[in-house]
């Protein structure tokens, strides 16, 4: 990988424990996820978030009231991040009314108005015009929000991603375009799928600025996060986040992944973990005890066995559910 | 507490697997993360991981072992301080649990599109005035007038706002409303259109003109994946409130790729509305109902009707509901049902018919989507006799799904086959001459209509 080095910051407690906090979140819903979906109560395609929690959650430390974030199907560490509930998120997996789209979207079509989530997109890329397209909303409601617009090393593929940027960069929308690099593209490694080695290089050809970000240092996600916010919020359109990533699981819960091996991830996992990355800041800095950490990873195991009984307990959506939300009425 | 490890489901499809290998054995300390085995589903070959950290008291199904069923007992998990012993002796695979079936709830597919909205044709006051507009000047006052009541609405696509319009729909507009809501874009639908799409999801109204619809296939799963299923998809949060518009179906001598009629595809989206209109008081009726509409509304033009004039009520504030038809002639004999600019063919075999003697109802739908299926049911009730006129292809066409309706909601009352009238099923051609013959003709409509009144 190569990434600029991260400035140095000075970190307090405060400024780490919530991140540890939201990124241990993560990756035990993840792991309950899983769990659940080797039991059946979860169906169809479930994409997990493990190993690239640091991407989001250093993002969302440097996001605003206001701001605005969409993203792919590999979307719950996204919403977890920004604040949704894991209960609704755990009930929308297993199909379940008490989930956010009320059992009818899945593990990769949830949103949330209130924490300005819009999705939960199903379809490679199609959420890059769309994050442009709520920031272009943004724009001409004269507010200073911006859009954190997620997509994958696979999707920077898609032609409509450059057609997005070409308008984003003439247009000065405040659109923070996110890849998460996690090096494959299902089965396609960058090198077999990906012309150019630093895939934020191509914002150049459009004019929009970017750099590399090490996506398993949550501190530097969150810097090179500060520098995107303040770019696009002073007016001066896009920016491109290139976060250095990877994703441990498979590309989703049927991907055998014989396209890396196993020494690949175990070596990333030993070496590079995010969390024990923080984990270590925490312990290294005295910032707190192991029993400290043991009673979050406590509390956090709590939170998720709790959304996986909520998830279990809440009802089927009721048969009549199946013919509403189709139009909305005039008079909402 | 000892923990069941379960014999995953390793793809949306798989109910039973082989547990090709265990690569732990009793007594091993293990980490989340940690391969466990390797089982061969109905895909693939997968490794299965650890979820929790522990040691592995028990592996309760032997290697190489066939059709073990998903959330069947595989091994036991042990936590600090367990041992072997505290496991109870337990080999049998259990029985999965049931998670699947009846899950199919029973219903039968209903004809009526669910609308959660009543829509009521407005009545037009005493004393009417009407002034002669063409379609082209009644789509630009629509959305003109519009946007003056509503600032959150605005006008994109190619050529909408300096050249205004590639069609000269957009006349004025940028003049009057400015580059702020009059936008010009590059030649990028599939961009644009999610752009768009995005910024209803944030609050605005925009309507999308494509410059024609032909380049909309571009933009095809933007509309029908983004624009058409998020309100259902995100459980009734949010949608996209937006109109996408332009003509639609074949120009004069333009070939294959700019002469389709896209009424039948759209058509067939649930979270869709579609409107196809005739006239230029519906073009503007219809058109300023779309843009206040909160769903995605497509509203198909014309190149042909862009420059055809047509009374339009000289009124303030002149609307006309979706998913309504209007009933052009009332007549007894025999019903013409069309929309667009099929309706050009059935009025001239109407006026034809009763040259004839023929009373001839002709309906023109308007909407496609929602349909007012219970005005032409009530119309042939009354005549028995129905054909329907359209431009785009035969198969799967608007006509098939009106004639499905009649045959299942009125089949006693017909007395002859409903027929369709559709464009040829072939790739528009270039030749004048073939042109011709690939459109739908007021002899098409003649002759289907001599042949259901068996003159």
């Amino acid at each position: 990988m190569t990434v600029k080095k991260p400035k140095k910051i000075s970190v307090s407690k405060n400024d780490l424990m919530p991140l540890y906090r939201k990124m241990l979140l993560i990756r035990r819903f993840e792991e309950k996820a899983g769990q659940l979906y080797g039991m059946g109560l979860i169906g169809g395609f479930c994409h997990l978030y493990i190993g690239q929690e640091a991407v989001v959650v250093g993002l969302e430390a440097a996001a605003g009231e206001g701001d605005k974030r969409v993203t792919s199907y590999r979307d719950h560490g996204h919403m977890l991040a920004c604040g949704m509930d894991a209960n609704g998120v755990m009930a929308e997996l297993t199909g379940r009314s008490g989930g956010y789209s009320k059992g009818k979207g899945g593990s990769m079509h949830m949103f949330s108005k209130e924490k300005h989530f819009y999705g939960g997109h199903g379809i490679v890329g199609a959420q890059v015009p769309i994050g442009a397209g709520l920031a272009f909303a943004d724009k001409y409601k004269g507010n200073d929000n911006v859009t954190f617009t997620y997509f994958g090393d696979g999707a920077a593929n898609q032609g409509q991603v450059y057609e997005t940027f070409n308008m984003a960069a003439l247009w000065d929308l405040p659109v923070i375009f996110v890849i998460e690099n996690n090096q494959y593209a299902m089965g396609t490694s960058q090198q077999r799928s990906t012309s150019s080695a630093e895939i934020y290089e191509r914002g150049h050809a459009f004019g929009i600025p970017g750099e590399a970000v090490d996506g398993m240092d949550v501190l530097a996600v969150k810097a090179a996060g500060q520098t995107a916010v303040k770019h696009c919020r002073s007016g001066k359109g896009p920016y491109i986040l290139e976060i250095k990533t990877y994703r441990y699981r498979g590309h989703s819960m049927s991907d055998p992944a014989k396209y890396r091996t196993r020494e690949e991830v175990q070596k990333i996992r030993e070496e590079k973990d995010a969390i024990q990355h923080i984990r270590d800041l925490l312990l290294t800095g005295e910032h707190c005890s192991e029993d400290d950490l043991k009673l979050i990873d406590k509390e956090i195991k709590e939170i998720v066995n709790k959304s996986a009984d909520f998830a279990k307990e809440s009802p089927e959506p009721a048969s009549e559910d199946l013919w509403t939300d189709i139009y909305a009425d005039l008079e909402a | 507490m000892a923990v069941d490890i379960l014999m995953p489901a390793l793809s949306p499809t798989m109910e039973e697997g082989t547990l090709t290998k265990w690569l732990v054995e009793e007594g091993d300390t293990i980490k989340s993360g940690d391969i466990l085995a390797e089982i061969e589903t109905d895909k693939a070959t997968m490794e299965f991981e650890a979820v929790e950290d522990g040691i592995i008291g028990k592996l309760l199904v032997a290697e190489g072992t066939a059709s073990v069923p998903v959330n069947s007992k595989i091994a036991v998990l042990l936590e600090d301080g367990e041992s072997i012993s505290d496991i109870p002796a337990e080999t049998t695979v259990k029985e999965p649990i049931n998670t699947s079936d009846n899950r199919r709830a029973e219903f039968t597919t209903p004809l009526e599109i669910p609308l959660n909205k009543t829509v009521v044709e407005l009545k037009l006051p005493d004393g009417t005035k009407f002034k002669t507009q063409t379609v082209r000047e009644a789509i630009r006052d629509a959305m003109s007038e519009e946007m003056r009541l509503d600032d959150t609405v605005y006008l994109i696509g190619e050529e909408v706002a300096e050249y205004e319009g590639a069609y000269k729909i957009s006349q004025g507009m940028l003049d009057e409303f400015g580059s702020k809501r009059v936008i010009d874009t590059p030649i990028t639908e599939h961009g644009f259109t999610g752009i768009a799409i995005g910024a209803a999801f944030g609050g605005l109204k925009p309507v999308v003109e494509f410059m024609t619809f032909n380049f909309a296939m571009q933009a095809m799963d933007q509309i029908v994946n983004s624009a058409a299923k998020t309100l259902y998809m995100s459980g009734g949060q949010m949608g996209a409130p937006m109109v996408f518009r332009g003509p639609n179906g074949a120009a004069a001598r333009v070939g294959a790729q700019h002469s389709q009629d896209y009424a039948a595809w759209y058509s067939h989206i649930p979270g869709l509305k579609v409107v196809q209109p005739y006239s230029a008081a519906d073009a503007k009726g219809l058109l300023k109902s779309a843009i206040r509409d909160p769903n995605p509304v497509i509203f198909l033009e014309n190149e042909i009707l862009y420059g055809q004039s047509f009374e339009v009520p000289d009124l303030v504030d002149y609307t006309v509901p979706l998913g309504k038809a209007r009933i052009w002639c009332e007549g007894d004999d025999i019903t013409l049902v069309s929309f667009g600019i099929g309706m050009k063919y059935a009025l001239e075999a109407a006026e034809q018919l009763t040259e004839m003697g023929v009373s001839v109802e002709v309906i023109d739908l308007r909407s496609l989507r929602p349909l007012d299926t219970q005005t032409v049911i009530n119309s042939v009730k009354k005549t028995n006799r129905c054909v329907t006129v359209e431009e785009g292809f035969p198969v799967c066409s608007i006509g098939n799904y009106v004639s499905s309706v009649l045959m299942q909601q009125a089949f006693d009352y017909l007395d002859a086959p409903v027929i369709n009238c559709s464009g040829k099923d072939v790739p528009m051609p270039y030749a004048e001459n073939l042109e011709k013959l690939a459109l739908v003709t007021t002899e098409d409509v003649m002759a289907a209509a001599k042949s259901v009144l068996y003159r």
